[in-house]
């Protein structure tokens, strides 16, 4: 083979494994991909049940109820709209009322958000980005999620949230 | 007073860097040796003084001044001694420096080992670590300083985040780091042959040491990561796909393929503008992984808010150095000179394949990582991409790579014969269709799938095995001389057994935890018992106990098998006092490469106690595998072709000694 002939068919190689990475990934963008929304757009949207999405709010205070065999039901609110959210597992440490919250899940016939997933990785200072910035575009946000420290000289770093922040 | 020193040497740090990043230059082009060895004594007193730097914010941690805003945000007098020291680096401001300490450290290593290096080269790659180095001490001090004072000082901390008081802590960002930045010299390195204009096979292999010592420590520090998580945040997960894991796989993939290319240069010559390129990718990579973690872009579950003049400023150094550096590269990589020639089949065609489908999967972990990211910004959607997109994308990626890994080293340089190979490694494949047979008459549930991957992981092994067991005629020839064949096998071929049977083991894991796991969650009390694979736990009961700046509801499981008691497992529930937040202390119990694994969920009032339960087969292979890929590339690192070689040293060559 001469060095063009090489070189074609490295080329041509390279060219066809590209091709199939895009088709994948392409592919997966289509099947594997999750929207996030808060009550009050779900409510807007008109989700359709068994569509899997990521709800994020606030646990609305006073509306957590735990049912037999690990089941759980909440409320998850954004200000404007609310939505009742049915678990079955084991809640993260750092899931309290009047915090906030994000769930996998879909909603069933009913409206009710089955969630598979309950994440609050945060802790009392933080919000997860989402809902903070969903609640703050929809003049919900309270300053007093994030309180600062006595006389501090510069701005307030808040501190690592979860495990390995400092990876 | 410390706090001031250390700020003050930190600032004494920068101005030497400036230094270093200008004068070295001046003198390669007046060609004036002693303007280039300032490099040398410069880059030593600038790991002087960012040590110093680094020691003053350790004091401040261990006597607990919280006059200082760092110390008061992340310490708590109580605390025991190893979390104030490790808390050092478990917040934003410590961990910039720790990352500017390592960089550092890197560039003394260079200038104290570099002797066999020609002076200009030295100059060069010296004079590019300190641009690097300028720009993140500059980062510090005017965005992250960790020596600012508080007026009033308080009387006592805010401790460290509970998570992070862990001895994975102590371990994982170190290793990360010095992964992460190690890979700062192969860029400079890269950056000085543009600059200079001259690149040769000698340049690989001085390259080549220093990649691969960064490679170790990278996979350590990524295989010390997924095993904190697992055990720490009580799922039982050990890799989620989330950003900031990806943000240190992908230096790892493109690390992975510029050491298998470096090899061809160094051998071949050839490869010459790829493995620059890739030098500088990897790098880049590194770097992207620094902003996605410290800038707070991204939602996680590491998730990190901080403000956003710092994301900027992180963003601005990462466009300069990626946008520099390949602009330099399109500008002059034309100008080096075409490497040696070689067959598609062939030692350089496999090592090609290698490198092709690592930088693709690395790019579809680039684009899963940062297309959420993209789109947020462009649509203001906010979706999230997580374990099923990589599952599609990277997975089957990696199944034509992991077939190839056996044949690359069976394969002749220049032109090889796939016969041959295919015709030895005969016998690897047929002991992986065995382990496939075997699988799949034992096992009753799980995916189909799961039997033909471990089959693929069992020839990885085979495969490296049959590479070395050919290389000493074994079972062909006397067993004496095969052992002694074997003693003179260079090191560098047991590096490359350990690392690819490493790969192998690390899949077995994989399969074995994801397809065959057992799970159960249950509300117990004292006296309950639930039964999981073959396993019997009775909890026998919780009691309080006082920790030093925590309290803990400590439980105590027996565990038996087949009714005989194997032992008790306590997992423990910590409420931190200062931070007012818990954290699940996970109990594991090791069978064998399996594990048991217990935490703990919400108390209810009656005392009933909700349990998850695990059964982890293998999931110890997980962690094991990386470590013989470490343990591969540490043999190899000690292979004598790597430490002399370099042509003309300058003195007697001196071994390059890994940093610990």
């Amino acid at each position: 083979m001469t060095r063009k002939q090489r070189r074609l068919v490295m080329i041509g190689g390279a060219g066809v494994v590209l091709a199939v990475a895009v088709g994948l990934v392409l592919n997966a963008l289509r099947d594997s991909i999750v929207f996030f929304s808060t009550p009050k757009m779900v409510a807007e949207q008109h989700v359709a049940a068994g569509k899997r999405f990521r709800l994020g709010g606030v646990v609305e205070p006073g509306s957590v109820k735990r049912g037999d065999q690990l089941q759980v039901s909440f409320k998850v609110t954004d200000g404007d709209a609310t939505l009742p959210v049915a678990f079955k597992g084991i809640l993260p440490d750092l899931f309290r009322e009047g915090q906030g919250v994000v769930a996998e899940g879909s909603l069933d016939k009913a409206g009710v958000f089955e969630a598979d997933t309950v994440l609050a990785k945060h802790d009392e200072k933080y919000m997860p980005k989402e809902v903070a910035d969903a609640l703050k575009k929809q003049g919900h946000w309270k300053d007093d999620y994030e309180k600062k420290p006595p006389n501090a000289t510069s701005a307030n770093a808040t501190s690592a949230s979860a495990a390995e922040a400092t990876k | 007073m410390i706090a001031e020193a250390g700020h003050y040497a930190l600032v004494l740090a920068l101005a030497l860097a400036l230094i270093q990043s200008t004068v070295p230059l001046l003198g390669a082009r007046l060609n004036d040796a002693a303007l280039m060895n300032v490099s040398r004594s410069s880059a030593l007193a600038q790991f002087l003084f960012v040590g110093a730097s680094f020691v003053a914010l350790t004091w401040l941690h261990v006597t607990s001044d919280f006059s200082v805003l760092n110390v008061y945000e992340n310490s708590h007098s109580m605390k025991p001694l190893l979390y104030k020291i490790t808390g050092v680096w478990g917040n934003h401001e410590g961990s910039m420096l720790l990352w500017v300490s390592i960089l550092a450290l890197f560039g003394a290593l260079v200038a104290a080992f570099g002797n066999n290096l020609p002076l200009s080269l030295r100059a060069h790659v010296l004079a590019v670590q300190a641009w690097i180095a300028s720009a993140f001490y500059l980062f510090i001090l005017i965005t992250s300083n960790p020596f600012v004072r508080i007026a009033n000082p308080p009387i006592e901390g805010r401790d460290l985040n509970p998570v992070l008081q862990d001895i994975g802590l102590a371990v994982h960002p170190p290793m990360l780091y010095l992964g992460y930045v190690g890979f700062s010299i192969s860029f400079s390195f890269a950056a000085a042959a543009l600059l200079e204009g001259r690149l040769d096979a000698a340049w690989a292999r001085w390259v080549r040491p220093w990649t691969l010592m960064a490679w170790i420590f990278l996979t350590l520090g990524i295989a010390m990561g997924s095993y904190w998580a697992y055990y720490e945040l009580g799922w039982g997960g050990w890799w989620f796909w989330d950003p900031v894991e990806n943000a240190s796989l992908m230096p790892w993939l493109a690390g992975t393929a510029l050491l298998h290319s470096a090899l061809v240069m160094e051998k071949r010559n050839a490869l010459k503008v790829w493995t620059i390129l890739l030098s500088i990718l990897t790098f880049s990579l590194s770097l992207l992984g620094t902003f996605l973690v410290r800038s707070g872009v991204l939602t996680s579950v590491h998730a990190f808010a901080t403000d956003p003049s710092r994301g900027v400023f992180i963003l601005a150094i990462l466009c300069v150095f990626i946008g520099g550096s390949l602009s330099l590269f399109a500008w002059r990589a034309s100008a080096l000179k075409q490497g040696g020639l070689f067959a598609p089949i062939s030692r350089e065609g496999s090592l090609v394949l290698n490198n092709l489908f690592l930088t693709t999967a690395c790019a579809t972990v680039f684009v899963g990582t940062l297309y959420p990211l993209a789109l947020e910004v462009l649509t203001g959607d906010k979706i999230s991409v997580g374990a099923p997109f990589f599952n599609l994308t990277f997975g089957p990626l990696m199944v034509p790579l992991l077939i190839a890994v056996p044949f690359g080293p069976l394969l002749a340089w220049k032109r090889g014969d796939l016969i041959a190979a295919s015709q030895r490694l005969i016998a690897a494949g047929v002991v992986a269709l065995l382990a496939v047979a075997v699988v799949w008459a034992w096992t009753t549930r799980g995916a189909a799938l799961a039997p033909l991957a471990i089959g693929l992981a069992v020839f990885v092994i085979a495969g490296a095995l049959v590479d070395v067991a050919e290389r000493i005629a074994l079972f062909r020839t006397a067993p004496a001389i095969s052992l002694r064949r074997a003693a003179g096998l260079p090191r560098s071929a047991w590096g490359t057994l350990f690392a690819h049977a490493g790969l192998g083991v690390a899949l077995i894991g994989i399969v074995c935890e994801t397809t065959w796991n057992s799970e159960h969650i249950a509300a117990m009390k004292p006296g309950d018992s639930a039964k999981v694979a073959g396993y019997e736990f009775k909890f026998d009961g919780a009691t309080q106990r006082q920790g030093p700046n925590y309290r803990e509801l400590l439980t105590k499981f027996s565990v038996s098998a087949d009714g005989r008691a194997i032992g008790a497992m306590t997992p423990s529930k910590r409420t931190f006092t200062t931070r007012g937040s818990s954290t699940t202390e996970a109990a594991l119990m090791s069978r064998g490469v399996s594990q048991l694994y217990i935490s703990l969920g919400d108390i209810a009032a009656d005392g009933a106690v909700t349990v998850r339960i695990y059964h982890k087969p293998f999931v110890l292979l997980i962690w094991f595998g990386p470590v013989l890929m470490a343990l591969g590339g540490l043999l190899s690192l000690s292979d004598r072709r790597l430490r002399v070689g370099a042509p003309k040293p300058a003195r007697a060559p001196r071994a390059l000694q890994p940093a610990e």
